[in-house]
């Protein structure tokens, strides 16, 4: 299984998600560097969290529009498999390849603290290896994670069963305070419609290994690997 | 030629920090405001200099990049 990170100009998840994606694969993952045009054979990208281009305009903007993106969202509407964490998100929302958009957390603070998420779709490559309705401890640490659509958009998702992950309480209840960021019906990741992609807030790569504190984020890897290879 | 790019949040999308400057300026002494919405605001110089072109340029920059069409509008002023 070939694999591949998209290194941006202020990306600064790049090397975790590596680690991460390495301790599952075997083998380490390839960086690209957001300046390549071309893209070699990939059965997975991930764009990974951070501060690309310094979140000027809006956070994701101006990486959405850099050299190897359109090559991303090109393969991306192929059907490879793209994963985007944080940053990520954010970038691929931009593209247009999510719906929605993360706007400034509803505190306008950083939220920088583990979060409890319910899974609400077993049924992809992204979240084979989890529960259905399980609950995972996974982190946040972002400015701009307050999920936004229009209520047609979110109906759209939840009908169509794309909403992947929601901010819960510990034993899964659905509670104002266990939201971080002010998002729409509690959601903290969502797929495309064909579900080979996936963007979330919360860092799976940030815990997935015991040195971390926990590894409830290494299923995430384990599932797309043992899906993907 | 240069154009004048306004972007505002749409009507609906909540706008904290809006919030917080009318509740900063509420503290100031200033509790007359009943609302802020904040925004951007774009100076392009264009090289160009014909006017119907230049805001068919702009019109697609904003759609583009400079604005995010699912939670903000745009207004483009053009000056000679």
């Amino acid at each position: 299984m070939k694999a591949a990170v998209i290194v941006f100009p202020g990306s600064n998840c790049d090397r975790d998600v590596a680690v991460a994606l390495e301790q599952s694969l075997g083998h380490a993952p390839r960086m690209i560097w957001h300046g390549e045009a071309t893209l070699p054979d990939l059965d997975l990208i991930v764009v990974p969290g951070g501060f690309s281009y310094g979140d000027y305009l809006r956070s994701g903007a101006m990486a959405a529009h850099s050299p190897v993106m359109g090559e991303v969202v090109a393969r991306a509407k192929a059907g490879v498999p793209v994963l985007g964490i944080c940053n990520g998100f954010q970038i691929l929302t931009e593209t247009g390849l999510l719906p929605g958009v993360l706007m400034r957390n509803a505190s306008l603070k950083f939220v920088c603290r583990d979060v409890h998420l319910r899974v609400e779709s077993s049924q992809s490559m992204f979240t084979n290896a989890y529960e259905e309705s399980g609950v995972v401890r996974i982190p946040v640490a972002h400015m701009d994670g307050n999920y936004f659509a229009d209520e047609d958009t979110l109906d759209g998702l939840e009908d169509a069963g794309r909403i992947a992950f929601r901010y819960c309480a510990p034993d899964g209840a659905s509670s104002p305070d266990a939201n971080p960021n002010g998002s729409a019906r509690d959601i903290a990741g969502i797929f495309n419609r064909e579900r080979t992609v996936l963007g979330l807030m919360p860092h799976p790569e940030r815990l997935s290994d015991d040195a971390l504190g926990g590894h409830d984020g290494r299923a995430l890897f384990d599932g797309l690997v043992a899906a993907l290879s | 030629m240069k154009a004048r790019v306004h972007i505002t949040l749409k009507s609906g999308v909540l706008d904290p920090q809006g919030k917080a400057i009318a509740q900063a300026l509420g503290n100031l002494g200033f509790g007359d405001v009943h609302g802020v919405r904040q925004g951007k605001y774009i100076e392009l110089e264009l090289a160009d200099t014909d006017r119907e072109a230049a805001a068919e340029r702009v019109e697609s920059m904003c759609q583009k990049l400079l604005a995010n069409t699912v939670i903000e509008n745009y207004r483009i002023d053009l000056d000679d």
